[in-house]
């Protein structure tokens, strides 16, 4: 943390989000009254939208797992010093290998498919970072850059494929026929029954135990293995990298295989869980929304897991508020988004010297 | 659930009073959003005209992902929604979820086909209204070179591009079309600097009238031939009033009487599911004439666009169709 | 009349009183972390004291930022310099006085105002020459030149002599003598004995951030001051036996070595570093000890020459630092936080690195926690760092602690090969001892150790046998007993004057 004001661990991570994040809903508060609905109502709508059903948490949380994917996807990138901008392309790209995987053994068993599917998504999503990574580890052409033009390839990419190739024959929309039943990662309210408990349904899916497990494992690979180490040591200074005999290319690349890999895997939330299909844009900006998840938790699994329930509600909660207020359209929604990830993200340290020194009085 | 089963109950024992007392119409437009200037926003203007006509608003939602096409359909079919029009072919997949978990509801959807029993599906033959507009741009243009600016490239865009083409060469078999599509993704439908950079660099080529099927993006293609002063057709709406004396015409689609057609069947009872196919025969597309762009249109022009018509509707002329692989 | 001021910060400077006579060179000495530079800091307006007050001539001026320090009088030359390195001399001067809008006018005046100064005070330097060319003793006068021209009364030097060849630092006392004589007022910030001793009036030692002795120079004596900076007795010379060296472990033939921009920077140097002995490679910072040491580590590839490990040549191909440490080559690099240490890591995490692979540490992959924060603990205890919590950050140790993690480190895996730069920089005479008995241990395990460094005590203290580089090459070579500081500053300085600027 570069500018001044140490504050305590709790505060680090409990009371400056909190106080960051009710900085930007009371600017959004301000921005709805001036619109002429009441601020308090919409905030109420928004929570109640967020967490105030079951099936809205089902949303919540769907979202929030796409989140995870591509939030952890930009933390490992940045642990190694590697700002990855291409996770919505990864994830693109990612979901075209689950969805080619769901197109062609959709009729075998889900215990095949599945996991199928899964490596599916890391391998498309990893080999759509190669190039970038491959780039900047040999020829030292930025990352930022190539990775942003890497989106645009793969959406041009997709889009091709969809529209000529994967077209379900004889529809308009650029969407490809329905995955067979093999290839349906088994929604939340299903499992759920299963073990008793009723559960509203959603596209709340099996796919979200998946991102607590990469939680879990980006947590122990990071802090837990030598490769982690190696990882971290080439993100934090290269040259102590070079002096330990890490080399900074093969864990760059390394570092970006695994970042797309995790990109990827929103392909198993978004096709297998939810659509079962592979259609247009299904990313729909989680990749890049993934960069603010990654800043907000601080780069860390367990704080990105918090961020990406944040952002879940907010999405969920959005478009719950515009749903019931007609006057706040979705333009509003991403208004607010952008609050919080301005206050959240970009200006994290806006209230740190103040709290700091609030901090510092107090226990004087 | 335990907590939300008397609050199910209540929702239960209301809902069929709350039906009976008032008509409750819903639409979703799609992600151009319904301040398009194009496609969404003539759907738009029907449910304006609906408004003003019965007094009853509908409720309205601009989609942001595709996860919420379902949950937003959902939700107005568990709010008792009377009709849901869902406007564009990327809800397709939705409305085929939705309707079969809802049969009580009825829903319509524009640009794309679901055949079930409580689903009305409205589907255009762009092809022919932008037949007439390559004639119209091909009698226009004095360069004998006309260009063609697509949104996103999907089957719906090279539908209309399929049809200007053999409207062109059905004036004049020689004459040169220059086809662009803005872009792969979504964002082509709102690109207004792209679609004037299109336009440019087909001017530049040497065409003098272009035609766009680009959504809000057309809207910088039509700018770009006024300030060149060169001709533009317009696509959707009638957008002939955007720059008069620089739009020829415009490829009209008459979502808007598609929509306020279906809630007002819906609200008198004479709603039938099945597919609606409009086309030149059913006036649901067509070509605009009106008082902004009479001068652009001369006697003959007219005269040969009114005969292409009735050939296209007696089958004289087959317009070619454009199929998805 | 001098500056006097109070201090209530919590740990960096503990109600310092320091007062300078005018026209006087007063010294500051302490070891680092002593509170020196936050004095300075303070003074020059970088940090805001939290209590106390600053006078200068008797009024008490308020100073919340470097320029408020300028107005006052006070011109301060940084360790590092502050020069835009692309700008001319008199740009580089002018800048922050530049004197109205229009820079030609202002440089012309500058110019005439300069080269008065320059008479008076025989600061010659070549006003239209690209400061990044200049020899860093120019630059430094850049530096002095430009406090003068903002009209400074009270000069501080921070560290002045680290980068200076022992003539250049003589010169450098001759032109504070001068001013002082013509009544300015310098304070001279360092850790050197041998500078308060040669130059200075009066001083001042400083200890965790407290003034714990002053007085005039005359009345003092090197030890005295070394132990007052401590707080207890020190020895000055590093103890150690004759050494007996054995057989030749590395040897180096005609390497060559270029930078990144493909300039040569080491020319066919030649030497042999035999088991038992200890050698030191002295030379003025930036004359290819870098670039040397980078060669024998496996971290830059030689573009020419031989290295032998034990009479195995590892050239052409060459090892990466991996496979040295493997066979037995230890390396405590010359910059020890841009190399040494990853400074957001623990100091558990440190003490691993480059050994983070071996199967002491890690298993299948997985760290051994357990195992790794143990053998933390047992080389701290086994070093003397303090404090003894492998959790804390690297950089929350001192610099002489931090050191002394990373010589535990290449010490304690047994290697038969130590290379070693700057062992001492940044560090506080109290380790400096430790530091030293720990490579004449190692030497008499019949290890061979190579020392690079650029103090010359260090150098003389430590080594058996001497090499002096200047330009890249090896020019001379002297038995440790027969090295002087005067002979030394020839090899190194005379050869310069001859090369390549």
């Amino acid at each position: 943390m570069s500018a001044g004001g140490r504050l305590p661990r709790w505060a680090e991570y409990g009371l400056l989000p909190l106080v960051n994040l009710a900085a930007a809903l009371l600017l959004s508060g301000i921005v709805v009254r001036l619109i002429g609905e009441s601020p308090w109502a919409a905030l109420k709508l928004m929570v109640a939208g967020a967490f105030g059903s079951q099936d809205s948490i089902g949303y919540t949380l769907f979202y929030a797992t796409d989140f995870v994917f591509t939030g952890l996807a930009v933390a490992v990138a940045f642990h190694a010093g590697l700002f990855n901008i291409g996770g919505e392309g990864q994830a693109y790209i990612g979901g075209l290998g689950v969805g080619l995987v769901g197109l062609a053994m959709g009729a075998w068993s889900a215990w095949v498919v599945i996991p199928a599917m899964i490596a599916a998504g890391c391998v498309f999503g990893a080999a759509w970072a190669f190039v970038p990574a491959w780039l900047q580890a040999r020829r030292g052409s930025h990352i930022v850059i190539t990775t942003i033009m890497f989106n645009f390839i793969a959406s041009a990419l997709m889009t091709y494929l969809l529209v000529n190739v994967l077209i379900r024959p004889g529809q308009q929309s650029p969407e490809s026929r329905e995955f067979g039943p093999g290839a349906v990662m088994p929604a939340m309210t299903d499992v759920l029954g299963r073990m008793g408990i009723k559960f509203a349904s959603s596209p709340f899916n099996l796919a979200s135990a998946l991102a607590l497990a990469a939680c879990l494992l980006v947590w122990l690979f990071l802090w837990r293995t030598r490769w982690g180490y190696a990882l971290r040591v080439v993100g934090q200074n290269p040259q102590a990298a070079v002096y330990a005999g890490i080399s900074p290319e093969r864990t760059t690349i390394v570092a970006m295989l695994l970042s797309g890999a995790l990109a990827g895997c929103l392909g198993v939330n978004e096709l297998a869980g939810s659509q079962h299909r592979i259609l247009l844009d299904f990313p729909g900006g989680a990749g890049i929304v993934g960069i603010a998840v990654a800043l907000m938790g601080r780069n860390h699994p367990l704080g990105i897991l918090a961020s990406s329930l944040l952002f879940g509600a907010l999405y969920q909660g959005g478009s719950q508020l515009s749903f019931d207020m007609p006057h706040v359209n979705r333009d509003m929604v991403i208004l607010i988004q952008g609050l919080v990830i301005l206050f959240c993200g970009a200006m994290e340290n806006l209230f740190r010297r103040p709290l700091a020194a609030l901090l510092g009085a107090a226990s004087r | 659930m335990k907590r939300l089963l008397p609050l199910l109950a209540l929702m239960a024992a209301l809902a069929p009073s709350v039906r009976a007392a008032d008509f409750s119409p819903a639409i979703i437009y799609d992600f151009g959003g319904k301040f398009d200037r194009s496609f969404n926003q003539s759907a738009s203007e029907g449910v304006q005209r609906f408004k003003k006509e019965t007094g009853i608003a509908a409720r309205e939602f601009e989609i942001q992902n595709a996860s919420q096409r379902e949950q937003i359909m959902r939700q107005f079919a568990r709010r008792g929604a009377s009709i849901i029009v869902a406007v564009g072919f990327t809800q397709a997949s939705a409305v085929e979820t939705v309707a079969k978990e809802y049969p009580d509801v009825k829903f319509t959807l524009v640009d794309a086909v679901v055949d079930l029993p409580n689903v009305e599906s409205i589907v255009f033959r762009e092809q022919e209204s932008s037949f007439l507009c390559g004639m119209a741009a091909a009698l226009a243009s004095k360069t004998g070179k006309v260009g063609f600016v697509g949104g996103m490239d999907i089957p719906l865009i090279r539908k209309f591009a399929l049809g200007y083409r053999a409207g062109v060469a059905y004036v004049n078999p020689k004459d040169e079309v220059f086809e662009n599509m803005t872009g792969t993704t979504p964002a082509a439908w709102t690109n207004p600097s792209e679609g004037a950079e299109l336009a440019k660099s087909q001017f530049g080529r040497g065409a003098d009238v272009v035609f766009h099927a680009a959504g809000a993006t057309g809207v910088g293609v039509m700018q770009a031939a006024a300030d060149a002063g060169l001709l533009s057709i317009g696509c959707d709406s009638n957008q002939d009033y955007l720059h008069p004396g620089s739009v020829l015409t415009s490829a009209l689609k008459r979502v808007d009487v598609a929509v306020y057609t279906a809630f007002s069947e819906a609200r008198k009872g004479t709603w039938r599911p099945g597919v609606k196919v409009l086309g030149l025969a059913e006036e649901g597309v067509g070509v605009s004439i009106d008082e902004f762009n009479r001068k652009l249109v001369s006697p003959d022009m007219e005269a040969r666009l009114n005969q292409a018509r009735a050939d296209i509707i007696s089958g004289k002329i087959t317009v070619p169709e454009y199929k998805s692989p | 009349m001098g500056i006097d001021k109070r201090f209530g910060a919590v740990h960096a400077n503990r109600d310092v009183n320091l007062s300078v006579a005018r026209g006087s060179i007063h010294g500051l000495i302490g070891e680092n972390g002593a509170g020196k530079s936050t004095l300075m800091n303070i003074v020059y307006g970088f940090h805001r004291a939290d209590r106390g007050e600053i006078r200068v001539n008797g009024r008490a001026v308020q100073i919340g930022r470097p320029r408020d320090s300028i107005d006052a009088g006070i011109g301060m030359v940084h360790q590092h310099f502050m020069l835009v390195e692309n700008f001319s001399v008199l740009e580089n001067v002018v800048l922050g006085a530049e004197g109205g809008r229009l820079l030609g006018k202002g440089l012309a005046a500058a110019r005439a105002g300069l080269e008065a100064l320059a008479r008076d005070y025989g600061l010659d330097v070549p006003l239209d020459a690209e400061t990044g060319h200049l020899p860093v003793g120019l630059q430094q006068r850049v530096e002095i030149l430009k406090a003068l021209h903002h009209r400074a009364e009270i000069l501080i030097l921070d560290e002045p002599t680290a980068v200076l060849t022992p003539p250049e630092a003589d010169q450098l006392f001759r032109m504070l003598s001068l001013l002082r004589d013509q009544g300015k007022t310098v304070v001279l910030v360092t850790h050197k004995l041998r500078e308060i001793m040669a130059v200075t009036d009066r001083v001042t030692v400083m200890r965790q951030g407290a003034v714990v002795h002053e007085t005039a120079t005359r009345d003092t004596s090197p030890k005295a001051l070394a132990e007052q900076m401590v707080g207890r007795s020190v020895s000055l010379r590093v103890e150690k036996g004759p050494a007996s060296p054995g057989p030749v472990l590395l040897e180096v033939r005609n390497l060559c070595v270029s930078d990144r921009l493909g300039v040569p920077r080491v020319k066919s140097a030649s030497f042999a570093l035999r088991a038992g002995e200890i050698v030191g490679i002295a030379g003025v910072s930036g004359n290819g000890q870098t670039e040397l040491l980078e060669a024998l580590t496996g971290i830059r590839r030689p573009t020419s020459g031989e290295v032998l490990l034990s009479g195995r040549a590892l050239t052409p191909k060459g090892l990466g630092p991996r496979g040295l440490r493997s066979l037995g080559v230890a390396h405590v690099p010359e910059d020890r936080l841009k190399m040494g240490v990853v400074s957001s890591f623990s100091a558990e995490d440190n003490v691993i690195l480059g050994y983070h692979d071996r199967g002491a540490f890690a298993r299948g992959g997985f760290f051994r926690r357990g195992a790794i924060r143990a053998d933390c603990v047992a080389k701290m205890s086994a070093f003397d760092v303090r404090p003894t919590d492998p959790s804390l950050r690297i950089t929350s140790f001192s610099g002489g602690n931090q050191q002394k993690l990373v010589l535990a480190r290449e010490m304690d895996c047994g290697p038969s090969v130590l290379i070693v730069g700057q062992p001492t920089r940044g560090v506080d005479i109290g380790a400096i001892e430790f530091i030293h008995r720990r490579i004449v241990e190692l030497r008499d395990q019949g290890k061979a150790v190579l020392v690079v460094s650029v103090e010359l005590d260090e150098i003389m203290g430590l080594s058996d046998r001497i090499l002096v580089m200047a330009g890249g090459e090896v020019v001379g070579e002297l038995p440790g007993a027969e090295a002087t500081e005067e002979t030394l500053g020839l090899m190194m300085a005379g050869v310069r004057r001859e090369g390549s600027r």
